[in-house]
């Protein structure tokens, strides 16, 4: 699970869509790993107006990531580029839950791969 | 879990009961026993697929609904990638493989996703295999509610190539055409060299298959059965419209109906 899929995650049940407090769901117990990739410039520089910033900021510091700025960067110097690279592409969140502010359910990341099939009750 | 009943599995026509038990049993669980020897066989993307993808402007962030091994989510290494399947965690697990996009388990009708943020999402051969009309087009307003909307500025809205299997094959060896019925079992036959192990090929009981009873010993292949439901010429372009959206452009290829479609302005529903 890469920190960039995060930011594009809300909580699966359909009651929880319009709330606000289902996105972005808070990580639980994180392991985390990092798995070098090559750097594509281009490529940061267009994702970067699509990150919703509010929710990156709060997925980073529950993570322990405390160097990303508060306000999304206007300008993207090559130090900024590399630690964006290193946070949305090469991390990796390995074991843990994702866990949904609103209703509380927790998403099991098992072996990097999340798993959000809900129980028949919450379908 | 209980071992589910086998049933009386032939090719051919069958009735649905268009509930999500009915997919559990004749299109999950039969991925989930063939998920190597399937992914084995899928490797070449199709080409309207592979222009769709490669047409996408680079930093896109889009879906793969249905995703199976993944084969996809590789094409154009400048774009952003989910890929989601239920249908097999075997398939998801080797879609994760592919290193540079990401995927995991869940189902297309319950997407773990903000409304109105992607840029496109493709889903390639998974919509004919929902049991009911309303749940195919319930499907196909999922991945629409996920699109970006046009907007007051000017920009256009997400799009979404979908592709489902056609009636009208007649040159295929299926010979399948015009006025045969729509909902039919469709056999997987399984090589004995893609069955994991003797602990996990058996197939009775967990999964839609016959197995030859004189070769039950050491059987050379399993043959599986999974549902479909084909489409006639103009149903999915129907089910776009059905589901709130906007064809821009449509076609067959390969045995297959696919359509672009994009959500028209407005909310999308909840």
């Amino acid at each position: 699970m890469k920190i960039l899929t995060t930011n594009y995650l809300a909580c699966a049940v359909k009651t929880c869509k319009s709330e606000p407090a289902a996105f972005p769901l808070h990580f639980k117990d994180a392991e985390l790993a990092r798995e070098e990739l090559e750097l594509n410039p281009e490529f940061i520089k267009n994702v970067l107006p699509r990150i919703d910033w509010p929710a990156l900021a709060q997925t980073a510091a529950e993570l322990g990531f405390t160097t990303l700025p508060s306000q999304k960067p206007e300008n993207l110097d090559e130090q900024t580029m590399k630690d964006l690279h290193t946070l949305l592409m090469e991390t990796q969140v390995m074991e843990g839950k994702l866990v949904c502010g609103n209703c509380g359910y927790e998403y099991n990341i098992k072996e990097g791969i999340a798993n959000f099939l809900l129980p028949n009750h919450l379908v | 879990m209980p071992p589910l009943p086998v049933p009386t599995a032939q090719d051919g026509p069958h009735a649905p009961d268009g509930s999500e038990e009915y997919e559990t049993r004749h299109v999950h669980q039969v991925y989930e026993h063939i998920a190597s020897h399937f992914s084995a066989t899928r490797f070449k993307p199709w080409p309207i697929v592979e222009r769709f993808l490669n047409d996408r402007p680079t930093g896109s962030v889009g879906l793969d609904i249905g995703c199976g091994n993944g084969k996809y989510l590789t094409v154009n290494p400048n774009i952003y990638m989910v890929g989601s399947d239920r249908r097999s965690s075997n398939l998801v697990r080797i879609a994760h493989d592919r290193k540079i996009q990401d995927s995991f388990v869940a189902d297309a009708l319950d997407l773990p996703h903000p409304n109105t943020r992607f840029d496109f999402a493709i889903s390639i051969a998974v919509i004919h295999h929902f049991s009911s009309p309303e749940r195919r087009v319930e499907a196909v307003r999922r991945i629409l509610a996920t699109l970006k909307r046009p907007n007051a500025a000017g920009e256009n809205g997400g799009q979404a190539l979908i592709y489902v299997w056609a009636l009208e094959q007649k040159s295929s060896r299926r010979g399948w055409s015009e006025g045969d019925p729509q909902d039919v079992f469709v056999p997987w036959v399984m090589g004995k060299q893609y069955m994991a192990s003797p602990a996990s090929n058996e197939p009775t009981g967990t999964s839609s298959c016959q197995e030859d009873k004189e070769q039950q010993e050491t059987p050379k292949e399993v043959t599986y059965q999974r549902y479909y439901h084909l489409y006639r010429k103009s149903e999915l372009n129907d089910d776009v419209v059905k589901a709130g959206g906007v064809v821009i452009e449509s076609g067959y290829e390969r045995d297959n109906w696919w359509v672009i479609c994009s959500p028209s302005g407005g909310n999308p529903a909840a």
